[in-house]
């Protein structure tokens, strides 16, 4: 698909993208709200319910493999998380003696 | 404050310094009055934007900051070299240790590596200019004003005194008054932000601007040491930029980040520091491999060995940089399983060091080799760096680091392969890419004068080390007494210092005598080189190529002088080049920059914020301008061109 998008066919990918996103918002609000989990659980899954969010619209709305430069931008990401990971929970696994 | 307490007092070196650099400043204003040459000096230098001349100004700056550091060497040197010396006293030689391993990291070994890049990257892929020139001109003038800031405070204020680590709660308020740390923080932090800019501004220009049929594995080895150089700056420095922010405002603003008192955690500015830190070593070495694969490959006539093998382990030392972190302080007492962790994957990076070496030794196996100074720089650096590397597997093991941490084995260690690795390779990088900054060569001869009492110097000043550190030396100690048996080891290391110092001044000679009565270079490929910096004229016109060159494979040049003879230009298929214009905002903000910084420095924060107002004026003014360059017109190239290729 070239950088100006074609319009030619239906916009699939942007429907169901929509919509598995309001599903996964509403999911998240009821899981909080009403599921009755133990607040633990609660946060990891709405936590696991972002992410998966957060990575569906990069890919549905954003586009974010479809450029020239799509490799470079989800190596950047991944290696960005790599990255992140290991400074933060790294640095808690190393100074876990003083804390 | 009182001038007294401005001005550092009291000790005859400071005068001295004092003195020499006023006459400096004096003498440098005479020559560009007496010369009418500031109009030049703006027009052509502080205002470009063209990546080769930034190049040349950040080595220029590297070569200043050589000769700041290892006078600070020299010093350390001389206090050392007989027990219950008197030559200078324990305040004074923390200073001098601190600065010259911050100066010679940051200022020395960081700014000539990326001086080479700068010249050699955008010609090597067959680009005009980086991606975004003048961003690159920010980069330099953040660097060149960082560096300023740092280097001053020793005549005024007073120099950092917490080792060129600053480690808390040493450096913190609570132990260290003055403002010599202030100066550490901020202008680390000023030219690290213009090195984080140019690892932007040179992973873009290589992922975007690489000639028509350079794919990723048709890259110059140079040119990929320099692409994961620059992820893996991206990565690194904002860990030092907020570490440095935190540093800054424990100590202006008595924040209590890393205190003793008050919940403060020190040990976690020694974590945020080497997560940063060990990456950088990575970032000074990986560009010293790319350098040493050119030159090995160019002198031994062959193609590299291994390219495929050497990409896969640039890329593996890369990932691994990033998870070592620990073993610079394994005696901090993270327990075993920490220290196990970080021991194995610490020792795992020899493995992918390990394939480079043999990868430059089988390109040297059946080559026709070429005994030039730069290949002589590369053949030194693999025995060499190979005493560096394996004595940094032991230091790796983390039981035995209890017996190693911090005694002079580590201080050999860790010259053997910065020295030999990245101050080796920019000698080398130098000496190859010489013609291509100046149109003329380094003389040769000098340059193996050079190579011999410097390489020789610095076995015979570092080699000692490690069995001093066995025998118990502990490194930034000021002084130590009579009998413990260190003299003679001492004295030795002094005399490879002093050799190592005249090897550096004979270079110096070497690039007068070079200026006056080098020889031309008139084809701009004095070395038959194989990539395709050495398709242009010496030195390249500022556009660099009249028509963009076309890439069949890798060693791009060397296959065009195989199948074509050579790079050949019809003056049909040139077409106005489209070119960056030059800024002078770019200087203007980081002056502004220096200012902000001093301020901070001496808490005087109305000037701190008079800088910062400026710094935004300057951002607002980029905004808001409009200006996209210009063209140089057809008849203007066919010029440019002529007149280049004759040499004039």
């Amino acid at each position: 698909m070239g950088a100006n998008g074609h319009h030619e066919s239906f916009p699939w990918k942007h429907i169901i993208g929509f919509l598995l996103s309001l599903v996964l918002t509403f999911a998240a609000l009821w899981v909080a709200l009403s599921s009755g989990l133990p607040l633990k659980a609660v946060i990891v899954i709405i936590v696991l319910f972002a992410i998966i969010q957060a990575s569906l619209q990069l890919f549905m709305f954003m586009h974010v493999n479809e450029s020239d430069s799509g490799k470079v931008q989800t190596f950047n990401m991944v290696y960005s998380f790599f990255i992140a990971v290991v400074v933060v929970a790294g640095s808690i696994w190393v100074m876990q003696f003083v804390l | 404050m009182k001038w007294s307490e401005f001005f550092v007092t009291g000790e005859p070196l400071i005068y001295a310094a004092d003195v020499a650099i006023v006459l400096t400043m004096v003498g440098i204003v005479f020559v560009l009055t007496y010369f009418k040459k500031w109009k030049w000096l703006w027009n052509e230098w502080l205002t470009t934007v063209d990546h080769k001349k930034i190049g040349v100004m950040y080595i220029i700056c590297a070569v200043l900051m050589l000769f700041r550091g290892g006078v600070d060497a020299l010093l350390m040197r001389a206090q050392l070299t007989a027990p219950n010396m008197k030559f200078l006293d324990a305040q004074h030689y923390n200073e001098i240790f601190t600065t010259h391993g911050t100066i010679m990291i940051l200022f020395m070994a960081m700014p000539f590596i990326i001086g080479l890049m700068n010249i050699v990257v955008p010609l090597q892929i067959g680009a005009r200019d980086v991606a975004f020139p003048y961003l690159n001109a920010l980069s330099f003038w953040l660097f060149f004003f960082g560096a300023l800031l740092f280097n001053i405070s020793f005549v005024i204020g007073g120099s950092p005194d917490a080792g060129w680590t600053a480690y808390f709660p040493l450096a913190g308020n609570e132990f260290s008054h003055g403002v010599g740390n202030n100066y550490y923080a901020v202008a680390l932090q000023i030219s690290g932000i213009g090195t984080l800019m140019t690892g932007i501004n040179f992973l873009v220009t290589i992922l975007k601007m690489r000639a028509p049929g350079m794919t990723l594995m048709r890259m110059p080895m140079f040119t990929w040491t320099i692409l994961i150089t620059c992820v893996l700056i991206i990565f690194a420095f904002p860990v030092l930029t907020v570490a440095l922010a935190l540093m800054t405002f424990d100590r202006l603003f008595d924040t209590q980040f890393f205190t003793m008192a008050n919940g403060g955690m020190s040990m976690l500015w020694a974590n945020l520091f080497w997560i940063w830190g060990h990456p950088e070593v990575y970032i000074v070495i990986l560009p010293a491999f790319g350098i040493f694969s050119e030159v090995v490959s160019t002198f031994a006539g062959k193609r590299l060995f291994g390219y495929k093998a050497m990409v896969g382990s640039i890329v593996g030392i890369a990932f691994l940089s990033f998870i070592v972190w620990v073993h610079h302080f394994f005696t901090m007492g993270a327990g075993p399983a920490v220290n196990s962790a970080f021991s194995i994957t610490t020792m795992a990076i020899a493995i992918p060091t390990g394939v480079k070496i043999f990868n430059w030794l089988f390109t040297l196996r059946k080559g026709k080799i070429r005994f030039t100074t730069a290949m002589l720089w590369s053949l030194a650096f693999i025995p060499n760096f190979v005493i560096g590397g394996v004595t940094g597997v032991m230091l790796a093991m983390a039981a035995a680091d209890y017996q190693y941490h911090n005694s002079y084995f580590l201080i050999a260690h860790f010259h053997y392969v910065l020295i030999a690795g990245t101050v080796f390779a920019c000698f080398a990088g130098l000496h190859y890419w010489y013609p291509k900054m100046f149109g003329h060569i380094l003389n040769e001869r000098l340059g193996k004068w050079t190579f011999w009492l410097f390489m020789i110097g610095f076995n015979i000043c570092f080699f000692p080390m490690y069995f001093l550190g066995l025998m118990g030396m502990t490194r930034r100690m000021y002084t130590y007494s009579d009998g413990l048996g260190w003299t003679p080891l001492n004295v030795v290391a002094t005399v490879g210092a002093v050799l190592m110092g005249i090897g550096f001044i004979v270079l110096c000679y070497n690039i007068y005598y070079s200026a006056r009565y080098g020889e031309r270079d008139m084809t701009g490929d004095p070395w038959n080189g194989r990539t395709l910096e050495w398709a242009t004229a010496s030195p390249p016109v500022h556009y660099n190529f009249p028509v963009t060159p076309v890439v069949e494979d890798l060693d791009a040049y060397w296959v065009m002088k195989k199948k074509y003879g050579g790079f050949h230009v019809k003056e049909e298929d040139l077409k106005p080049i489209h070119m960056p214009s030059n800024s002078g905002r770019p200087f203007w903000m980081s002056v502004a920059f220096f200012v902000a910084g001093f301020g901070l420095v001496f808490k005087w924060f109305a000037l701190a914020i008079v800088g910062a107002l400026f710094i935004v004026l300057g951002l607002i003014l980029r905004s808001f301008e409009d200006d996209d360059g210009y063209y140089i017109p057809v008849d203007e190239i066919k010029r440019m061109e002529r007149a280049a290729r004759k040499g004039a």
